[in-house]
């Protein structure tokens, strides 16, 4: 793997920001665009730019013959049984806020449980406190360690018969802990619970096999698998889809409409309502394929050398707390630093051209268990370089040095 | 071009590693909560004023970024014996500062040592740091049940 030959496919990595060259470590937030991905989402503007699935005109034939090829990349990226199983959504957010309405209106009742573990992105908690603030059901926490592993037992003696979906997010946003899944589905399904995997931080990082996994609702994003952002997907089990009701009713996703009855379409149409991101969705098949074309087994190798050079780095590092030591654990550098705020870091480096982020990475139950009121977090993608690494930390020296 | 020196000057640096009026001030009649949703910064002002409308006392306890607690240590510092009138003169004067074009010079005169944070406004992201403790004494003089916020 030639990481200077990547590099040449990422156009925004290559400028200058107050005059040094632009160091971007903030790949959790979002990653930047291959130009393959970029020229897809051109080209359709540019030469196929038309509404999908009925005209009859040859415009419209060629959008709708690269969106559902798109279904299709992204059905065997992740191997869903079928296409049917994928559903285009706006991202992560909408995908689980689909399956709590559509699904936990249905299934979700005063006294159920729904189990999250302490670690979930904001997207994979509110849903579930409105669903439950709605149906009288209750929210239950697996904790988790100083480490930012969850804490497996306490997990255990959570489940009961009376929890009816486990969410658990694959890999920390906020960490970059890597949660076992294939465990925690086994167990959930043995008590007869669905389980949610949110891939969001994920899915760029580490194969997915949601046959082999048995997961039954999978969601995450395109645009931190250096796809458009806008866009993101639910997989899910065709006999769950299939029972579900609509999400959103509109246009696309009904086969029949008379004033007193709707007929609503087939899957995967009939969670698609309405003129869908037709260019996002052509992006982000051109995104996997460009995955698929370097091999996901060749990143995730490369990004834990990366992050194993990185960790080393902090660990030798006066004055700095890495927030997140968990030992299965991927391109996540979450830390403090004593005297200097996560938010005077994210200025100072930034005028230094490394972007990192601070903040509490819409993981506030996580900064609380931590007790601090935000982290600085450095991470990583396939692009990133050991210079850059080593720039982000002369960076850090920089900032230490001032408030010294 | 503002450089960081321009943003961490040795003043804000000092204020942030030794706040002033930092703690609980007791007895207080005013008092109100501040926070930044974008940043978690979090502040807690309280406030002593007399009969003739005279800021007798001031204190600041809370945790946030270097510029938004040496901000409201140097504001304590400033509003320390000012009336509530000349309290609106300095937000005013220390919005439009914050907030003001890049050739704008703050008005030194009025601001005094809190032109020191002229240098925000080269840093979009960070106005709302400087600010906040502004708006929590505005909250606190109005006796605002809801905390102040910068968004």
């Amino acid at each position: 793997m030639n990481i200077k030959e990547i590099r040449q496919d990422f156009p925004v990595l290559h400028q200058e920001l107050y005059g040094k060259p632009l160091v971007y470590l903030d790949n959790a937030a979002t990653t930047q665009k291959p130009q393959c991905v970029i020229d897809a989402v051109r080209h359709y503007y540019e030469r196929d730019n038309s509404n999908i699935h009925r005209g009859v005109h040859t415009l419209s034939e060629r959008a709708t013959a690269a969106y559902e090829a798109s279904r299709e990349t992204i059905r065997g990226f992740f191997n869903a049984a079928s296409t049917k199983e994928v559903i285009f959504t706006r991202g992560t957010t909408e995908s689980i806020n689909l399956i709590a309405s559509s699904w936990g209106g249905q299934h979700i009742g005063k006294g159920d449980e729904i189990l999250i573990t302490h670690m979930e992105h904001h997207s994979n908690i509110v849903p579930w406190q409105m669903l439950c603030e709605r149906t009288g059901a209750v929210l239950k926490v697996i904790p988790m360690n100083q480490a930012g592993e969850l804490d497996m037992d306490a997990f255990t003696s959570l489940l009961s018969e009376r929890t009816k979906l486990l969410g658990v997010v694959q890999m920390s946003n906020a960490l970059g802990t890597i949660n076992p899944i294939k465990t925690m589905i086994q167990q959930a399904h043995a008590v007869g619970a669905l389980v949610l995997v949110d891939g969001a931080q994920a899915a760029a990082h580490m194969s997915v096999d949601v046959q082999a996994l048995d997961i039954d609702f999978y969601v995450t994003s395109a645009h931190k698998m250096y796809g458009p952002t806008g866009v993101g997907v639910l997989i899910a089990k065709q006999a769950l889809l299939e029972a579900m009701p609509p999400y959103q009713g509109g246009g696309d996703m009904i086969l029949m409409v008379t004033f007193e009855k709707t007929q609503y379409n087939d899957l995967p149409h009939k969670f698609e309502a309405g003129t869908p991101n037709i260019a996002g969705v052509i992006g982000f098949g051109e995104a996997i394929r460009y995955i698929q074309g370097i091999s996901l087994d060749k990143i995730v190798a490369r990004e834990k050398v990366l992050l194993d050079y990185a960790t080393q780095k902090a660990e030798a590092f006066d004055g700095l707390k890495q927030i997140g030591t968990a030992k299965e654990k991927a391109c996540v550098l979450s830390f403090v630093m004593d005297g200097v705020h996560p938010h005077d870091l994210g200025t100072i480096l930034d005028r230094e051209a490394v972007a990192i982020r601070a903040g509490h990475h819409c993981a506030m139950p996580v900064m609380q268990f931590y007790k601090v009121p935000a982290t600085a977090r450095a991470s990583f993608s396939i692009y990133n370089t050991e210079a850059e690494v080593d720039a982000l930390f002369a960076a850090l020296k920089k900032a230490r040095d001032m408030f010294a | 071009m503002f450089s960081l020196g321009d943003l961490y000057q040795q003043v804000i640096i000092d204020h942030t590693k030794a706040p002033r009026n930092f703690g609980k001030l007791e007895p207080c009649n005013h008092d109100a909560e501040g926070y930044n949703p974008l940043c978690g910064d979090q502040l807690h002002v309280y406030l002593k004023i007399n009969d003739e409308q005279i800021i007798e006392g001031i204190s600041f306890e809370g945790q946030g970024c270097s510029i938004s607690t040496a901000s409201a240590s140097l504001m304590t510092q400033a509003l320390k014996g000012k009336t509530v009138t000349a309290f609106e003169q300095l937000f005013n004067a220390f919005h439009a500062m914050a907030t003001a074009d890049m050739d704008d010079k703050p008005d030194e005169e009025v601001l005094g040592k809190l032109a020191v944070l002229a240098g925000v406004k080269e840093f979009p992201s960070r106005i709302k740091c400087a600010t906040l403790c502004w708006h929590t004494v505005k909250s606190a003089m109005d006796d605002a049940a809801e905390p102040a916020r910068t968004e």
